[in-house]
């Protein structure tokens, strides 16, 4: 990974500068808005991280991906309920937890393919969905409201919303890093080996369903940690935190910002959700002129944009963000 | 025992309904491999169009009629306009599409009909509650969709088993190449099959309007047991579609009405009263599991995708 | 503790800058549900609180009002993460709205956390009545156990014996089943709740209901699905053989889609559109006048006094916001023309008020509307004030 300075290579720094220095520019405009916006925005980029290693890299297409952040959420929130607030038991028992639900249902999950693996990993996130709601202690489909976010020792506090921001910015590295680590392993070569030919990986000697299932664990674990990021930052956890709509949300930031490359998913998740905190404004300055007054109604029509433009997507710019900066790179060169 | 007849009915007109939603798509999922999540909103837009023209033509059965053509054509304009471009890609890309046209179709109809939702109010000959066994009525229009989508599944197996589109169309979910090397206007028949899926779910929009308000996104949850039923039943399968509905409506009815008793003997009433919704919810994806671990490609899988 | 004071009140001061006599606009929040089947009752929130502030002149205490607008989606966390918008980016003075329990519960802690000013104008759970209570949290509606209290009691007047109760499984639907137990003195024979809000087809509840042999049934069901749920009510056949009674199932919204169904179907509420006071009377004529071919409802009666509320206080304080306590005291007075005719708030900020008895009826225009019938409960007050300790 010879750094060159190559467009792709540029907006990757750029966007990481811009991600390490924006609680500085939060603090100086005291838009502290643009802070809440951004930590949730980092915190779903490290679950869209955790599904592109197994979406992307794997070729596991898993359509129930969000049960692991209501995992990981509940894992706090319940702990938190029952009056342990120590981080030290929360968060092992939140990685603990989804890493124990991934491999049950990967095991079940991986002797499907195709369009049933999409259909068994739904079915199994309804069940998470369903069952979370059905407990009428833990606030049912109302959710419940976590008072105290996790402590940790001394300086560490989470409740100071620039130094939260900077334990998920570092948290959504260290996972990139992993996920770096893992794909130039053997286990990565197999892992992308199976993708494209689960049978002729086979025929090798490769126990491709066992190598499948780790990679279907380490990506649960790492979404069930951002579920109880998401938890801690929202103070509260309800099932709409893992409802399947979600789960379509962290595919769209995947294929929007590239499948199977280290940034892509970054790149989509801040695409996204900047996106649809801009779209609606988008829509009511410049209909403003063609609807006058009627323009701050207009605005509530935003998907209206936003359903065609993921049908583009998908048609045109395959690669996703990271595709486009790729073609310009190679334009340069 | 009433109460056991009243909810089976219920399974079962139920089940019914949600097969002409599945035949639809388990037919574009089975000949163009094309996962389609706005499957739902062409069930909307029946609902949305049969409300209109009844209300225009102050015909309950000619408004009905009137939809069903006007969604026979917005899907076939819909599959050439998007879905032909996306033959032969990858699903996350269907899924990713078509979840786009879902938005676009739930935006366009508020901003042609507005928020508010629409009635369909039934002629009433139809309203009545019908004396089913001495002393047990049963809701008339309830009866009606059991009996109209018994005679829709006989037509769809006239039409697959004896036709020649019918034999193209299971040709074509075995192995599609092989249609097209025989010089079949695929591009045609492609149209046509999903035209044919659209109207299926338009009717089971519509035949719905009356019990439930016309309202946006009201396809969304409903699509999502179709989906379900078409993986049970085995992609491509409208045999297996059938099966799978009415196991689906049976179990998502007779668990609302019994699994909260159930519930109450081991639960105390108010954890009992808040897990039994969503505990009976929950039973059917359960029973879709179980069937993929058992059978990876459903119970009856047509071809050997 | 006299050195912290003035450092205090120098440092407010100095915060205040030359702006402390009086702000230069008054920011006012409103979430409310603009998107997805139950827009319409967010909608009428808006269109109402607009019609306030059309007849304030759009000015509060002379000083000219901007309200942002923003849609929950009916979801509990896109309803937090747009409240903390309000407070963080916005800045806003008030927030007022909320139509669902569940929303307004998780985004109650940044509004107390924040000490900004809250104006529920439709929401009531239980919690916030009592042991959640908040100097700066008022209400211009009702909890959610008062209303079916008060149905409870009017069926307990009609002489019935037993009931079977339906409603959605969510915050309030338990509410108003609890509520409805609490004074109904026959026996409540069952109880059901449903999926909240994705189901819609009630055919198994109603085959229960019927087999349960319970003399009347109550039902909650607000927004669309009350209109489902009457509707499959008179296809079952239930209408006229077992008496319906209900709370926030039929309104203006829901009325021209349940039409004959709803006919003869009691419900309670607080407000109904033909109260007769002036406010009230301007209130709906202007309503309809401004809105061609609509009706308020209760949630815009309620959003209409919400916003009367925060002008109320305005201009008691002169503008003066900063000085939370004398908002608090000045919103504490209610001094304002509710469309309810009188209005006063209890020591937990939920309203002390009437509750009233309402049929469905053909109005002048041949058109179905909504008729006072009687007083069920005067002057009622919910049941968890006590647990309030206002902190």
């Amino acid at each position: 990974m010879t750094a060159q300075l190559t467009p792709r290579n540029i907006a990757i720094f750029v966007l990481l500068a811009a991600l390490v220095l924006l609680p500085l520019y939060t603090g100086l405009s005291g838009n502290r808005f643009m802070l809440t916006l951004f930590t949730r925005i980092v915190i779903l980029a490290l679950a869209a991280v955790s599904l592109n290693l197994m979406l992307g890299y794997g070729g596991m297409m898993s359509f129930g991906h969000a049960a692991y952040l209501g995992i990981g959420g509940y894992a706090v929130g319940i702990l938190a309920h029952e009056g342990i607030a120590s981080g030290f038991v929360q968060w092992p028992a939140a990685l603990a937890a989804s890493a124990l639900f991934a491999l049950v249902i990967g095991a079940l999950s991986l002797r499907t393919r195709g369009v049933y693996f999409i259909m068994i990993t739904f079915a199994f996130a309804q069940m998470a969905y369903y069952i979370c709601a059905g407990i009428a202690r833990y606030g049912g489909d109302d959710g419940l409201t976590i008072y105290k976010r996790s402590e940790f020792v001394a300086p560490v506090n989470l409740s100071n919303k620039v130094q939260f921001y900077y334990i998920c910015l570092a948290l959504l590295l260290a996972a990139i890093y992993l996920v770096w680590r893992l794909v130039n392993s053997r286990f990565g070569m197999v892992i992308q080996g199976a993708r494209s030919n689960d049978v002729r990986m086979r025929a090798i000697g490769f126990p491709t369903y066992r190598y499948k299932l780790v990679c279907f664990v380490v990506a649960g674990t790492l979404c069930g940690l951002s579920g109880a990021l998401l938890a801690n930052h929202n103070d509260f956890v309800s099932p709409s935190i893992m409802y399947w709509t979600r789960s379509g949300d962290l595919i769209i930031m995947v294929v929007l910002g590239g499948m199977g490359t280290l940034f892509g998913p970054v790149f989509g998740a801040v695409a996204l959700l900047v996106f649809e905190e801009l779209l609606p404004t988008l829509i009511k300055l410049l209909g403003t002129p063609m609807f006058g007054e009627q323009a701050a109604r207009a605005s509530e029509y935003w998907q209206i944009v936003m359903g065609p433009l993921l049908l583009l997507v998908v048609l045109f710019a395959r690669g996703g963000i990271d595709g486009l900066l790729r073609k310009l790179s190679k334009e340069r060169a | 025992m009433t109460l056991f007849i009243e909810q089976c009915l219920n399974g079962l007109q139920f089940g019914l309904l949600l097969f002409l939603l599945a035949a639809g798509l388990t037919l574009v999922f089975g000949i163009m491999d094309l996962v389609n999540l706005a499957h739902g909103s062409l069930y909307m837009i029946g609902a949305y169009f049969a409300a209109t023209f009844a209300a225009w033509t102050g015909s309950f059965v000619l408004g009905a009629v009137l939809a069903l053509v006007a969604t026979l054509l917005v899907g076939m304009v819909v599959e050439v306009v998007a879905m032909r471009r996306l033959y032969g890609r990858d699903h996350i890309d269907h899924v990713l599409a078509t979840f786009g046209l879902i938005l676009f179709f739930d935006e366009s109809v508020r901003l042609i009909w507005g928020p508010a939702g629409l009635s369909l109010p039934l002629p009433p000959w139809l309203s009545q509650p019908v004396q089913i066994l001495p002393g047990v009525f049963y809701s008339g229009y309830r009866l009606a969709i059991i009996v109209v989508t018994l005679l829709v599944a006989g037509f769809l197996y006239v039409l697959v088993m004896r036709t020649r589109i019918g034999m193209l169309i299971r040709a074509g979910a075995s192995n599609r190449e092989m249609v097209g090397a025989l010089g079949v206007n695929i591009k045609l028949l492609y149209t046509l099959v999903f035209g044919l899926g659209a109207a299926l779910a338009g009717f089971a929009g519509l035949m719905q309007a009356p019990i439930l308000t016309v309202q946006i996104g009201m396809g969304e949850n409903i699509v999502i047991l179709a989906f379900v039923i078409t993986v049970i039943g085995g992609v491509g399968s409208i045999r297996g579609a059938l099966v799978a509905a009415i196991f689906v409506g049976f179990i998502d009815t007779l668990g609302r009405a019994f699994f909260p008793d159930l519930l109450r003997m081991i639960l105390s009433k108010e954890a009992a009263a808040t897990a039994a919704p969503a505990l009976s919810s929950m039973l059917i994806y359960l029973l879709m599991a179980i069937v993929l671990v058992v059978k990876p490609e459903g119970l009856f899988s047509a071809g050997q995708k | 503790m006299r050195k912290a004071l003035l450092a205090a009140s120098t440092a407010l001061l100095l915060a205040a800058g030359p702006a402390a006599a009086q702000q230069k606009t008054i920011k006012i929040g409103f979430v409310s549900t603009f998107s997805g089947p139950t827009a319409v009752i967010g909608n009428d929130m808006r269109n109402s609180f607009e019609l306030a502030l059309d007849h304030m002149g759009r000015k509060m205490g002379g000083i000219p009002v901007e309200v942002i607008y923003e849609d929950d989606g009916q979801k509990p966390d896109v309803g937090k993460q747009k409240t903390e918008k309000l407070i963080e980016s916005d800045k806003v003075d008030f927030i007022a709205g909320y139509i669902w329990s569940n929303v307004l519960l998780a985004s109650l802690k940044p509004i107390v956390d924040s000490k900004t000013f809250l104006v529920i104008s439709n929401a009531g759970p239980s919690q916030v009545a009592g042991e959640m209570c908040s100097p700066t949290v008022f209400s211009t509606s009702w909890n959610n156990d008062q209303t079916p209290q008060a149905m409870g009691t009017y069926m307990n007047q009609k002489g019935v014996k037993s009931v079977f109760l339906i409603g959605p499984n969510y915050a309030a639907g338990k509410d108003m089943l609890a509520g409805v137990a609490s004074t109904f003195k026959g026996k409540v024979i069952g109880q059901e709740l449903t999926t909240w809000p994705s189901q819609l087809d009630f055919s198994a509840e109603l085959a229960k209901a019927k087999a349960s042999g319970a003399e009347a049934v109550f039902v909650f069901y607000p927004g669309a699905a009350g209109v489902q749920f009457l509707n499959q009510y008179a296809a079952a056949g239930l209408k006229g053989t077992i008496p319906l009674y209900t709370a926030f199932t039929i309104d203006e919204l829901s009325l021209p889609l349940q039409k004959e169904n709803a006919i003869g179907v009691p419900g309670a509420q607080e407000w109904v559109n033909d109260l007769p006071n002036e406010q009230n009377k301007k209130f709906v004529a202007d309503y309809r006048k401004k809105y061609t071919g609509l009706r308020p409802t209760y949630y815009g009666a309620q959003s209409y006094d919400a916003a009367q509320l925060i002008n109320s206080a305005v201009v008691l304080t002169k503008g003066k916001l900063d000085d939370k306590v004398a908002v608090q005291k000045a919103m504490e007075k209610a001094d304002f023309k509710s469309v309810r005719g009188g209005f006063k708030f209890g020591p937990n900020h939920v309203p002390i008020q009437n509750f009233y008895l309402q049929d469905v009826v053909k109005d002048a225009d041949g058109q179905l509307s909504l008729k006072t019938v009687a007083t069920i409960v005067k002057d009622n007050q919910d049941i968890h004030f006590s647990k309030c300790s206002m902190k």
